[in-house]
């Protein structure tokens, strides 16, 4: 029992493990840092939905040892990321950019939701505009009478 | 009027719900398009794979309408489109020239001494930092790339006899008139 709990405060204590390998990462942890921090945002294209940063590819690695490249060469974040876009298309990043061929993804959930409001509006503002209609109408002078009559015979004995 | 509106238009929208998604499911999202379709090839220079073939660079890539193969001893894929290169090389339409991509010399040498080489000039990048200038993320891919020396078109995955007839070699004509 003891062992176990070890081994799994162990296992927890590890935290996510990353791809990036002692040897690929630069001396300045400044550098480092942001190297990382874009390493996130690029999706390594061999297994599309991990990052560069997550993934064992030999082209997630090339990719990482190059954005290291560009920072140590001066480049900023942006300079990096464009770098890469530039080769791999926008595709590349896992955050989508916003531009009028991704107007429909960023905008459309929003747009859903507000013709779908409108349409509730519109839905119960005719229900009380026409109330009228919709509550039942008297009964007729025939109706009142059978009621009558077969009250009447309950009332009997 | 109204009331038969309301019956359109879910229809209407299933339809076009049906429709987004058989586009959608015969998209495969593995193909990237390449962001540097009709752009000028990227400058690099490579050294050859064996003396008596030449390397490749930029330079070479002017003049004529030519195909860049990038491709490794170690990649399956690249042995099952082999074949439609040595054909192309045989009939000499166009030339064929190779990006040998992260390989051992000694094991791209005997791959192609097994298997023929169709290549006119071969580089090698051993790193696979050219490659990635040239947006490679899978061997093989080829390229078709006109006089000037623009990318016009990119085929990622091994090559098919229906591929290089209908997309690949009618392209290579219209760019060479």
């Amino acid at each position: 029992m003891r062992t176990l709990l070890a081994a799994l405060l162990l296992a927890f204590s590890l935290g996510p493990a990353f791809a990036v390998e002692p040897e690929e990462m630069l001396d300045d942890p400044a550098l480092e840092a942001r190297a990382r921090e874009i390493s996130k945002e690029l999706r390594c294209l061999v297994c599309q939905n991990q990052s560069i940063d997550d993934s064992n590819a030999g082209l997630a690695r090339d990719l990482r040892v190059l954005v290291r490249e560009r920072l140590t060469a001066g480049d900023s974040n942006e300079d990096a990321l464009r770098y890469i876009v530039d080769r791999y298309g926008d595709f590349v990043l896992l955050r989508p950019p916003v531009s009028p061929r991704t107007y429909a993804l960023w905008f459309g959930p929003a747009l859903l939701f507000v013709i779908a409001g409108l349409g509730l509006v519109v839905f119960f503002r005719r229900r009380q505009a026409a109330p009228a209609e919709t509550t039942t109408p008297p009964l007729t002078e025939e109706e009142r009478a059978r009621l009558e009559t077969l009250m009447d015979e309950d009332r009997k004995p | 009027m109204n009331k038969r509106l309301l019956f359109i238009l879910p229809v209407a929208l299933l339809i076009g719900i049906a429709v987004l998604f058989a586009v959608g499911l015969k998209h495969d999202p593995s193909i990237v398009p390449s962001v540097l379709l009709d752009k000028p090839a990227p400058s690099f220079d490579l050294p050859p794979l064996s003396n008596d073939k030449p390397g490749l660079a930029t330079a070479n890539l002017n003049g004529e309408v030519s195909l860049v193969n990038v491709f490794a001893s170690w990649c399956g894929p690249c042995r099952v489109e082999h074949p439609l290169f040595m054909r192309l090389a045989e009939e000499g339409e166009v030339p064929v020239y190779g990006i040998n991509y992260k390989d051992k010399a000694a094991d791209a040498k005997r791959w192609l001494r097994d298997l023929g080489d169709p290549y006119t000039r071969i580089g090698v990048d051993r790193d696979g930092r050219v490659a990635i200038e040239w947006g490679v993320y899978g061997v093989p891919e080829t390229f078709v790339i006109d006089r000037e020396g623009t990318i016009r078109f990119k085929h990622v995955g091994p090559l098919s006899p229906e591929v290089l007839e209908e997309t690949i070699l009618p392209l290579v004509r219209n760019l060479q008139q």
